[in-house]
């Protein structure tokens, strides 16, 4: 199918895809992967990676003076210096690793908010957050007795960045604030969002869950407090994730869990917590997680993070335009700067229905709240469909999509 | 397609034009039902006399499979003893959810059988029995105050 639109000329998707042998299984023959928001495929590079750790140098790390262990202990040690310098952190040891963005924020509203954060105080989170941004946030202000505020979003799923003056002040302790949108797409203005806040003396929890994987980040360039993001949605594992933070705050943040590595001296009593980011970092780790997220940092960067937003950027734009074509399908969010999850309804057809009928064509997407509620209810809508792109995404899927859209509504049209 | 055998024409038509759309007044029982992962919710009021469902009506907001569902729920258990409604509630649950039953209460689900392609989408399980768990919860509420007043 023509596409009417210049693919990338410096970026070959289909060869890309042959990286990612979940597309050539045979019984998943013809797949569309729509709901890369939800979780990426992986390349195998990257598994190769983590079966590489267990086949060859399988130990626990920093816990054995033997050649094995060593090497265990070099390879989860240089994946967080990888994954320092993809996101600009300027300290190895700032780069916490957890299993995922939930875990990582919940560090901060545990190890840090519960800590610093009093009666007097206010927390303000934004109207688009994923439930892990809210609910930790949520359950923080009833703890501390804190007050929880909201920044709102317009119409078009865009933070107007005017109200911050009237949120902000010296009360403000935390905000908490996602990169993109995982359901409208929208990129929000952090750096603006970290600076008003800074100026208050308030401290920046950005969710970066749906940017990580997307767009370049610099996390001293945004002057981020605190940082959260998958592995999972970026190419590597499940059940790996990173907090980075920055070190005067980890110093001063309660570790969460406590036992062993964490340590630096233990008495009956009382015992000292290990240096950063160790920690933070109890118990026996996800080194093969870790490993692959090295592996997929790798990986990215050899295609090139710049490379990867232009190919997103032009499927999502292409996607929009193709969408818009369709009658009855509304389109939730920005038009423009937008991460590349396009959430809509069509017509009265719900969601759920949807789902199902484009999986009969072989096209994943995901139909729901998406884990976001609040933006459900701001759009006054209870489910929606959403499909989302990556590397391996090309424009004549997205041209399927768009088929299968119309043939759904002959399909439906009968009920009504 | 298999597609045809979820949204079978008796769903399409009880999707359209639900039964018993409304919340009764008076209503003995009120109940709400949540369907986390989807959003879909529901609201039931039955009218009892003793122990029969004399009426029953339904609200709520869904996919058709889940709108269909309380649908036909609502026409099949009005006038049966609440004994009853409970052996069907697991009747039912059986059928979508794939597993083996006798004949004789497979037949007895009627026009519920419109409903039995659900079993192939394990998906929309929860979609199909969330009028029915919604059901149980109420009756359940409903036995245990009973059984306190006792
Ligand atoms: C914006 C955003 N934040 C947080 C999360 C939670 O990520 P995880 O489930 O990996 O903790 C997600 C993914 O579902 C997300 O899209």
């Amino acid at each position: 199918m023509e596409s009417g639109t210049k693919e990338n000329t410096s970026f070959d998707a289909d060869k890309i895809r042959e990286h990612f042998p979940i597309f050539f299984q045979p019984e998943n023959e013809g797949l569309i992967y729509f709901d890369s928001a939800a979780t990426s495929q992986r390349p195998r590079e990257v598994l190769t990676a983590c079966n590489n750790f267990y086949e060859k140098i399988n130990a626990n790390a920093h816990r054995g003076a033997y050649k094995i262990a060593e090497k265990a202990t070099a390879a989860f040690e240089a994946a967080r210096e990888k994954t320092a310098k993809f996101i600009g952190a300027g300290r190895t040891e700032e780069i916490i690793f957890v299993r995922s963005t939930t875990e990582a924020i919940n560090f901060v509203a545990y190890g840090w908010a519960r800590k610093f954060i009093g009666v007097e105080d206010e927390i303000l989170v934004t109207e688009m957050e994923h439930h892990s941004n809210l609910i930790p946030w949520q359950v923080a202000a009833q703890k501390t007795g804190a007050r929880l505020r909201f920044l709102k979003m317009n119409e078009n799923g865009v933070l107007p960045l005017d109200q911050l003056d009237s949120l902000l002040s010296r009360k403000t302790k935390l905000v908490a604030v996602t990169h993109v949108s995982n359901v409208l797409g929208t990129v929000n203005p952090v750096k603006e969002i970290i600076r008003a806040a800074h100026n208050v003396g308030a401290k920046v929890v950005v969710d970066g869950a749906q940017s990580v994987p997307h767009l370049p980040v610099d996390v001293v360039d945004l002057d981020a407090d605190f940082f959260a993001f998958s592995g999972h949605k970026m190419l590597a594992p499940m059940g790996i994730g990173v907090l980075y933070g920055k070190t005067a705050l980890l110093e001063e943040m309660e570790p969460v869990y406590y036992g062993g590595e964490m340590i630096n001296d233990v008495d009956y009593y009382q015992s000292t917590w290990n240096d950063l980011p160790w920690k933070f970092e109890a118990g026996t780790q996800n080194i093969a997680g870790a490993i692959g997220l090295g592996a997929a940092i790798d990986f990215i960067n050899s295609i090139g993070i710049d490379t990867i937003r232009e190919h997103d950027h032009s499927l999502t734009e292409y996607a929009l335009n193709e969408l818009k074509k369709i009658k009855d399908l509304v389109i939730l969010g920005p038009t423009e700067n937008r991460g590349p999850a396009i959430s809509f309804t069509l017509g009265n057809i719900h969601a759920h229905d949807l789902a199902t009928y484009l999986d009969q064509k072989n096209i994943a997407i995901r139909s729901g709240h998406h884990c976001a509620k609040l933006v459900m209810k701001k759009f006054n809508v209870a489910a929606t469909a959403r499909a989302s792109f990556y590397l391996y995404n090309t424009k004549s899927e997205i041209d399927a999509l768009v088929h299968a859209l119309n043939e759904a509504k002959g399909y439906f049209s009968k009920w009504r | 397609m298999a597609l045809d055998e979820l949204y079978q024409e008796i769903i399409l038509e009880h999707y359209k034009k639900p039964k018993n759309m409304g919340l009764l007044e008076n209503a003995d029982i009120k109940v709400e039902g949540k369907n986390p992962f989807c959003g879909d919710e529901i609201e039931l009021a039955i009218k009892l006399k003793d122990d029969i469902i004399e009426n029953v009506t339904f609200d709520g907001s869904g996919c058709a499979i889940s709108q269909a569902s309380a649908s036909l729920m609502t026409e099949k258990i009005k006038g049966k003893s609440i004994v009853e409604v409970k052996k069907l509630i697991s009747t039912f649950k059986k059928m979508v959810k794939g597993e083996d039953d006798s004949q004789v209460n497979r037949d007895n689900l009627e026009e519920l059988l419109a409903l039995q392609g659900v079993s192939e989408f394990p998906s929309r399980i929860k979609c199909a029995l969330l009028a029915w768990n919604t059901l149980l919860l109420g009756l359940e509420e409903k036995l245990n105050k009973k059984a306190g007043e006792k």
